[in-house]
């Protein structure tokens, strides 16, 4: 006799609020991709404002990842090893890089123009050695980095924590250096953290806006970052804006694709 | 003729102190047996050089592999570990698993993985190489685990509790396999475990550890004969 597992039924009124919640999800993307300008959409994408403002996107979102890597990754090395540190300092450190996760990015970026603008706790040394830093694209790139960075050091964590230490262990009974345990055992075994990581945090810095508009403006070709550029073409051109929306869809879904593949371990034989 | 292994040290883990002295006979494989918490993965650590010692030493032969807490790292002192949960490497197929120790003894890829087919074959593996350890069964990755750490040489062979994990339907059947590869290996091996069952199927001598502590050493006869405290009888007794 085979026993069967009962299927779970739905009452009508959660699939109904299911519906709605769903629905509220998905249809203003419907309605994004159906009053889309097809017909002029490559004129519009390949205009002036459009590709610099794409340009600019893509660089400031690349280099604040790498920077998110550079000084995340060793971050996150520190969150998983504070496990053993006291209640206070491990609660602490774990809630200083949570904040910039669930601050309002415009807070963000007063935060920085108080600490870097210039006349900021740091900025104004800045600004008397003639280096203004708001306003720059490197500004964009530092508001990037503060909204981003949580994403990949959060990532990073618990690739580190869901990696068994003691496989190291293994590995050095085994003949391994520590140089060789940590190419070929710990890299190998964080490594989809890191990428599905640094994916997150793109994504985020490639769609930030608060922080951004705040302490580095919108100076076109300098600091007009795509999603910048799309609130502003939505008062004068709406279907410019439309058009760059549409690019920033486009790319986040890709993200979304590379990211689900990412995040299969194990399983590419 | 493989040296034997000497352990007579004391070792610190927190705030449980385990002292100890035996000696592993090349071919005569040692069970070290105790109730949980008896000191014996300690022992292991220190065997296989992953934990200092308070005090002693553990002799390979000749060699010390350990002395206070000096010691020769665990990449140089050719100690074979099984462990409890096999650690296998998740990011590696089976081949490469085995072929570990000689890719890291600088052996190219190509090289590592020729030299992993004899244990493949060995150890019923062949059909299985391009697997990842998650996609074995239990008794697979144990026979991974000790081709693995085979494979890579030792002079030593440690196995943490090899059978625990499995299913109880397998464990006779992997045990039996177990017991034939050890009497191949023919150097000094330790079995920890806490079933007279693996005892009498593979080791010869018997030291009996608990709380820290040797209280019985000898052959499995004689310690089902004699038994020394309660536990040796109701672990060996009749």
């Amino acid at each position: 006799m085979t026993a069967r597992a009962p299927r779970a039924r739905l009452s009508p009124a959660l699939a109904i609020a299911a519906g709605i919640g769903l629905a509220f999800l998905v249809l203003p993307l419907v309605a994004l991709a159906i009053r889309a300008p097809w017909g002029t959409l490559p004129q519009l994408l390949a205009s002036e404002p459009v590709l610099q403002a794409l340009g600019l996107s893509l660089l400031t979102a690349v280099v604040s990842t790498g920077l998110c890597l550079v000084f995340g990754v060793p971050l996150a090395v520190l969150l998983s090893h504070s496990a053993a540190w006291a209640l206070v300092p491990r609660r602490l450190l774990r809630a200083a890089i949570t904040v910039p996760l669930v601050l309002p990015p415009v807070v963000g970026g007063i935060a920085l123009l108080l600490l870097l603008g210039r006349r900021g706790l740091i900025g104004q040394f800045f600004a008397e050695a003639g280096l203004g830093i708001p306003y720059t694209t490197g500004a964009v790139v530092l508001a990037q980095t503060f909204v981003a960075m949580p994403f990949l050091v959060f990532a990073v964590e618990g690739a580190l924590g869901a990696a068994d230490r003691r496989t190291e262990d293994a590995a050095a009974t085994l003949g391994a250096s520590r140089w060789q345990v940590f190419r070929l055992v710990t890299v190998p075994l964080v490594a989809p953290g890191v990428a599905a990581g640094a994916v997150l945090c793109f994504t985020r810095a490639l769609g930030e806006f608060g922080a951004t508009i705040t302490f580095a403006g919108s100076l076109p070709g300098v600091t007009r970052t795509l999603p910048i550029a799309s609130y502003l073409a939505l008062q004068t051109d709406p279907e410019a804006a439309i058009a760059l929306a549409l690019l920033l869809l486009v790319v986040s879904i890709a993200v979304l694709l590379a990211l689900r593949d990412r995040w299969l371990p194990g399983v590419r034989a | 003729m493989s040296a034997a292994l000497t352990f007579d040290a004391t070792v610190v883990r927190g705030a449980f102190t385990v002292s100890a002295a035996f000696e592993a006979m090349p071919g005569r494989p040692l069970a070290l047996v105790g109730p949980n918490g008896a000191g014996k993965s300690t022992m292991v650590a220190a065997i296989a050089g992953l934990l200092p010692l308070e005090s002693g030493l553990i002799r390979v032969g000749d060699l010390i592999v350990s002395a206070g807490e000096a010691a020769v790292p665990p990449e140089l002192r050719r100690v074979g570990v099984v462990f409890q949960d096999f650690l296998l490497f998740p990011h590696l197929t089976v081949r490469d698993n085995i072929a570990f120790a000689a890719r890291v003894r600088g052996a190219g890829r190509a090289i590592a993985r020729a030299e992993a087919q004899p244990w493949l074959e060995r150890f019923e593996l062949d059909h299985l190489a391009s697997r990842h350890p998650a996609q074995l069964s239990g008794g697979q990755a144990q026979r991974v685990a000790l081709a693995r750490a085979l494979a890579s040489d030792p002079e030593v062979l440690v196995l943490d509790e090899p059978l625990a994990s499995l299913d109880v339907e397998i464990r006779d059947e992997v045990r039996a396999d177990l017991a034939r590869h050890l009497r191949d290996f023919g150097r000094p091996t330790v079995l920890v475990t806490h079933d007279a069952a693996d005892v009498a199927a593979i080791a010869d001598d018997v030291v009996v550890v608990q709380e820290g502590r040797v209280t019985q050493r000898g052959t499995l006869d004689a310690l089902a004969a004699h038994p020394a405290t309660p536990y040796v009888a109701r672990l060996f007794g009749s």
